[in-house]
């Protein structure tokens, strides 16, 4: 086991007092960095870079590639607290993580996501350290061909995510590639939809979209709400980790199919963001729970959580092996190898053995350190929620227009930031998803270039795209996820019939009269439940004002809450069975 | 008036104390000027690329020899093909405090997507260096001259040969429109790709049949024994005779025209400033570069890419510009990839 | 139609059943807007580009009008979820504007007053408003957050802010 060894002299190299200091203030400055928009974990490294030039290379880079972790393990802080994603790969945690904030439990998902960070990563490391040089030669595998096959296996993974009107999906999701369209074309070079103005030359950032969708969005409909920061009864219980450690068990089976997800796109290198979507999609789909994400599932924030840093993690892999980074991250990382006199390529582990080792090693303990470190502020994070809003509003629209500011330096974005959030939260109010849009955004443009950049090397056949079997292959599993909604649709439609046989869904009868009568019931439901929200907003609305009045109001709105909470649990065990 | 960019007055004005003192040693620079806060080093392309490279590198000589007061941060400006940096830089007329690396999309945007700048919108500082291209090919491609390659092209199907480049209509593209003038009448089917370091994977995955890479975005997997050089688009050979793989130097790759592929192309590296600025200002930077390509660090950086090391400044530099804008100019006229109205 | 508006007593100020409409139009002008700039780029096989760079939007914004078609007619014939529900409410749309304008007045100022001043000035504001927090604490909010953000930017990480006649004043710009 020649890894070992090395492994264990990476360890020796790594674990000096001096880099251990230069490991805790590189996680703590990487959190700083991954929870204020606009402040890229790529953007934070490069600043950075030039303050490590007296170091060896080695104690460099671990600062550094620490700086990252945390930055991967910050991103999720803003997502869950306030719906607002720092980086592109922690939006599929907001879809849950802000959900289960919203209802109080702030403090499990961040636990479950800074876990799940963790485990992802590990397991990346694992595979750096034992199938480095086997992985990187199928990293080469991939052309035009295959980006697009693996961008179109994220779409579909992602499809039928919404429970709304499909044509609301279709029409989200098209606003989302056509928005992404804007700018300069990569394969021809020519401008489009910019219709002479220049502040649309960089096109519709990602990272401006997301945080007036989902950021501002949000604000303006908690105002409108009138409920004000619901997350603000947070309670914070000191046995959230333990607690939530116990139930991230028994979702093992996400966590090894998310750990799979991230590595495999994090060596291709498709990257951290698709990662995490993809993983998210799967994980709703294969889930006995996937009607309930978006809800706030525990489940929906382990799913992405564990796949973008296994991607982040592995992305290192191609950068090291092969030269080619996989995030922007990675890039900025690859100049600081270069000016210390490294040259990354597939020597790199045969010439520079100690600060390859080295590196791999404080991935270890710089994940270590990094998950104690968050771990231990996870009640100082929940407790912001608990900050009114009348203080937290106005300074997270300040972030959020910082944020947008430092995208280009441009007043300009500031102003879509603006016009997104307007958006967001029309949308949201009239069922258009929001997830698929922004999906299209961000991984619209990239497949676009795949897809054409394959063509024009087939000269416009599109047997390119089943032309070997690894496309064909991930072709052919796009195409069972794009109609798998088709198929579990054929499925429940059998289903009704077999339940009536078994006296489920009603005795004796004519079924269509049954199906009918189902149909009304449902209806009736909804509607009573609407009445029941308006009823609890009122409710709020007549405000309590003495001591007594208030704590006799929260004593009966947890005796509610509780109920509720019962019986949503009672229901699954019996959906379970 | 020197403003001063400390927040505490006390720093302020133990600052300006340095200053004056400064001041009063060397009465004979009284007249220079220096930067007063962070100047910003405006990179018109993505990161990774050899721009960026570059110019991540100049800002860590910078700091490790400490060769200005002030910091200098580079940020990647690369929307629009780099018009996102260069109108920037346009913008901030008079701005002292703003400087951007060039590289040939400092003609080619403006030409190919009708952004409205050019250089003469800008104020020439200095030239750093001349990138070169090489022709790669996969090493288990059967030609292993660049005249063997042409045969191969001209004896296949037409556009069957691929060349995998970085961005459109620029210069990796422009130099295979110039080698399909030597293919004529077969042609090379080109893809553009995001970044040189993609570009140089795909050839060893042979998902493109070869590139025209600039070294440093090669030499990797030239060293590894991943690809083979075939020749290099230069008038004469690279004066760099240290073997970089087991047998070869970068001398070792012979020019382009010696083996019967008459094209020659390299590109700028240099840096430029926002209109307006006064002379001293502009001196000031040619000054600091000239510091900078005095350093080891700069000159194992110009080896380890083969660069070619012709620097200039002043007018000589303002010539080379304007001629190598005609021939940008004429080079994208012939290839058609003038936006309408150019 | 649903019949359930009686439940909302705040008076609504839009249908969804409106808003549908409303967005579906907003949709529909986008989808032409692309198909025009489509045309002009082309949207065919071009020889030695590949698919020209109008071939994806074109495709994009055919189907995205499709969609917004089908949307537009089930808004208007009712036949969308919860049609004749409230949008939103008069005293709910209020709410909105009562953050939407002062946000917009916001950004508005950070041209003149440099980004700092200007969120001082909001928080302060936004918090004197809607707040019940005492002045000590509402000043303390709004001059600390621009302050610590004023150093995390400029002076740790050096991303330049924009910043105004104060700055200015002080020499910090």
């Amino acid at each position: 086991m020649e890894e070992i060894n090395s492994l264990l002299q990476g360890f020796a190299v790594a674990l000096t007092p001096y880099n251990l200091v230069l490991m805790l203030v590189g996680i703590v400055l990487g959190v700083i960095i991954g929870v204020l928009p606009g402040l890229g974990g790529a953007n934070g490294v490069a600043i950075l870079l030039p303050l490590t030039f007296s170091m060896s290379p080695t104690s460099a880079i671990i600062m550094l590639s620490c700086i990252y972790w945390g930055a991967l393990f910050g991103g999720a802080i803003t997502s869950i607290l306030f719906n607002i994603p720092g980086e592109p790969w922690s939006v599929a945690t907001t879809f849950d993580g802000h959900p289960m904030a919203q209802k109080g439990r702030a403090d499990e998902a961040l636990t479950a996501a800074f876990t799940s960070s963790f485990v992802g990563a590990l397991v990346a490391v694992l595979l750096i350290t034992f199938l480095a040089p086997l992985v990187a030669r199928f990293a080469l595998k991939f052309g035009p061909a295959e980006f697009f096959a693996v961008y179109f296996l994220t779409f579909a993974s992602f499809i039928g995510m919404g429970k709304g009107s499909p044509f609301k999906v279709i029409a989200s999701m098209c606003l989302g590639f056509a928005l992404g369209a804007v700018g300069l074309d990569k394969v021809t070079g020519t401008l489009r939809m910019t219709f002479g103005h220049e502040e649309l030359l960089n096109g519709f950032d990602f990272l401006i979209a997301v945080i007036g969708l989902f950021g501002i969005g949000e604000i303006l409909s908690s105002m409108e709400s009138g409920l004000k920061f619901s997350g603000s009864h947070a309670t914070i219980r000191f046995d959230a980790v333990l607690r939530t450690w116990k139930t991230l068990l028994t979702y093992w089976a996400t966590s090894i199919r998310s750990c799979i997800i991230g590595c495999w796109m994090g060596i291709t290198p498709g990257g951290a963001t698709p990662a995490s979507f993809m993983s998210y999609g799967l994980a709703k789909k294969f889930s006995k729970n996937g009607h309930n994400f978006g809800k706030g599932e525990i489940e929906g924030v382990i799913a992405p959580e564990t796949a973008a840093h296994a991607a982040g993690t592995s992305a290192l892999l191609p950068m090291l092996t092969l030269g080619i980074p996989g995030s922007p991250t990675a890039a900025v990382l690859l100049g600081g190898l270069m000016i210390w006199g490294l040259q990354p390529g597939p020597l790199l582990f045969v010439e520079q053995k100690e600060f390859v080792w080295g590196l791999i090693a404080s991935m270890y303990l710089g994940n270590v350190v990094g998950l104690i470190v968050v771990l231990t502020c996870v009640p100082l994070f929940s407790a912001i929620l608990r900050v009114p809003f009348s203080i937290i509003a106005p300074v997270i629209l300040v972030i959020c227009a910082i944020g947008a500011f430092t995208v280009h330096n441009s007043m300009f974005d500031v102003w879509l930031m603006l016009g997104f959030g307007v958006m967001g939260y029309v949308f949201q109010k009239l069922d258009y998803p929001l997830p698929p849009l922004v999906l299209a955004i961000v991984l619209g443009d990239k497949a676009e270039e795949g897809f054409r950049q394959a063509l024009l090397g087939s000269q416009g056949s599109l047997t390119i795209f089943w032309s070997n079997p690894l496309v064909a292959s991930i072709m052919g599993l796009g195409a069972i996820l794009l109609f798998w909604p088709l198929l579990s649709w054929i499925k429940e439609r059998k289903a009704v019939p077999a339940m009536q046989a078994h006296g489920v869904v009603g005795g004796a009868g004519n079924s269509q009269d049954q199906i009918g009568r189902l149909a009304q019931l449902r209806q009736r439901n909804a509607e009573l439940k609407q009445k029941l929200a308006a009823a609890m907003i009122e409710h709020d609305g007549l405000q309590a004002t003495t001591i007594d009045q208030l704590e006799a109001d929260n004593r009966t709105l947890e005796a509610r809450l509780e109920r509720y909470e019962m019986e949503i649990a009672n229901s699954r065990k019996d959906r379970g069975n | 008036m020197m403003k001063l960019c400390k927040p505490a007055g006390a720093v302020a004005v133990k600052l300006g104390l340095l200053l004056i003192a400064a001041a009063v040693a060397s009465p004979a620079v009284a007249q220079t000027w220096e930067p007063t806060k962070p100047v910003t080093f405006v990179i018109p392309a993505g990161s990774g690329g050899g721009a960026d490279q570059m110019a991540r590198f100049i800002q860590g000589v910078v700091a490790k020899n400490n060769l200005m007061k002030q910091p200098m941060i580079a940020i990647n400006k690369g929307g629009g093909a780099g018009a996102e940096g260069f109108l920037d830089v346009k913008k901030n007329n008079g701005d002292a405090h703003t400087i951007v690396i060039t590289l040939s999309n400092l003609f080619t945007t403006p030409l190919a997507t009708g952004v409205p700048f050019s250089w003469k919108d800008l104020t020439p500082v200095s030239m750093l260096a001349l990138d070169q291209f090489v022709l790669w090919v996969n090493s288990e491609a059967p030609y292993k001259s660049a005249k063997e390659y042409v045969d191969a092209v001209k004896a296949g199907d037409d556009k069957k040969f691929k060349m995998g480049g970085t961005g459109s209509k620029q210069e990796d593209q422009i130099i295979t429109v110039a080698i399909e003038k030597v293919t004529a009448p077969k042609k090379i089917t080109y893809i553009p790709y995001a970044g040189g370091g993609a570009v140089a994977t795909q050839l060893v995955g042979k998902h493109v049949d070869s590139t025209v890479n600039n070294p440093i975005e090669a030499v990797s997997q030239w060293k590894a024994g991943a690809l083979r050089a075939l020749c290099i688009f230069d008038s004469k050979r690279s004066i760099y005779t240290a073997k970089v793989t087991q047998n070869q130097a970068w001398s070792d790759i012979p020019t382009c025209k010696e083996s019967g592929l008459d094209v020659q192309y390299q590109m700028l590296r240099g840096i430029f400033m926002s209109p307006g600025v006064k002379p001293e200002q502009v001196a000031y930077y040619v000054e600091l570069f000239k510091k900078i390509m005095a350093t080891d660090d700069w000159k194992k950086f110009m080896e380890d890419g083969a660069f070619n090391q012709t620097t200039m400044s002043g007018d000589e530099f303002k010539t080379w510009v304007e001629a190598n804008e005609k021939l940008h100019y004429d080079l994208m006229k012939e290839a058609a990839f003038l936006a309408p109205g150019k | 139609m649903s019949n359930n508006n009686d439940t909302q007593d705040e008076p609504a100020l839009a249908t969804n059943r409106t808003a549908d409409i409303l967005v579906a139009i907003f949709f529909l002008v986008a989808s032409a807007v692309v198909i025009y700039d489509s045309n002009r780029l082309g949207y065919g096989w071009r020889d030695g580009e590949g698919p020209a760079p109008g071939y994806f939007p074109f495709f994009v914004a055919v189907v995205m009008m499709g969609a917004s078609l089908v949307n537009l007619a089930r808004a208007l014939l009712g036949t969308e979820k919860d049609a004749g529900d409230s949008f939103v409410s008069k005293v709910g749309f209020g709410r909105v504007l009562q953050v939407l304008i002062p946000t917009i007045v916001y950004v508005g100022l950070i041209q003149f007053l440099g980004i700092y001043v200007a969120s001082a000035i909001f928080i302060i504001g936004f918090m004197l408003v809607f707040g019940r927090e005492g002045v000590l604490t509402t000043f303390a909010v709004g001059l600390g957050v621009p302050i610590a953000l004023y150093f995390m930017f400029e002076k740790w990480f050096l991303v330049p802010l924009p910043k105004g006649p104060l700055e200015a004043l002080l020499g910090l710009s």
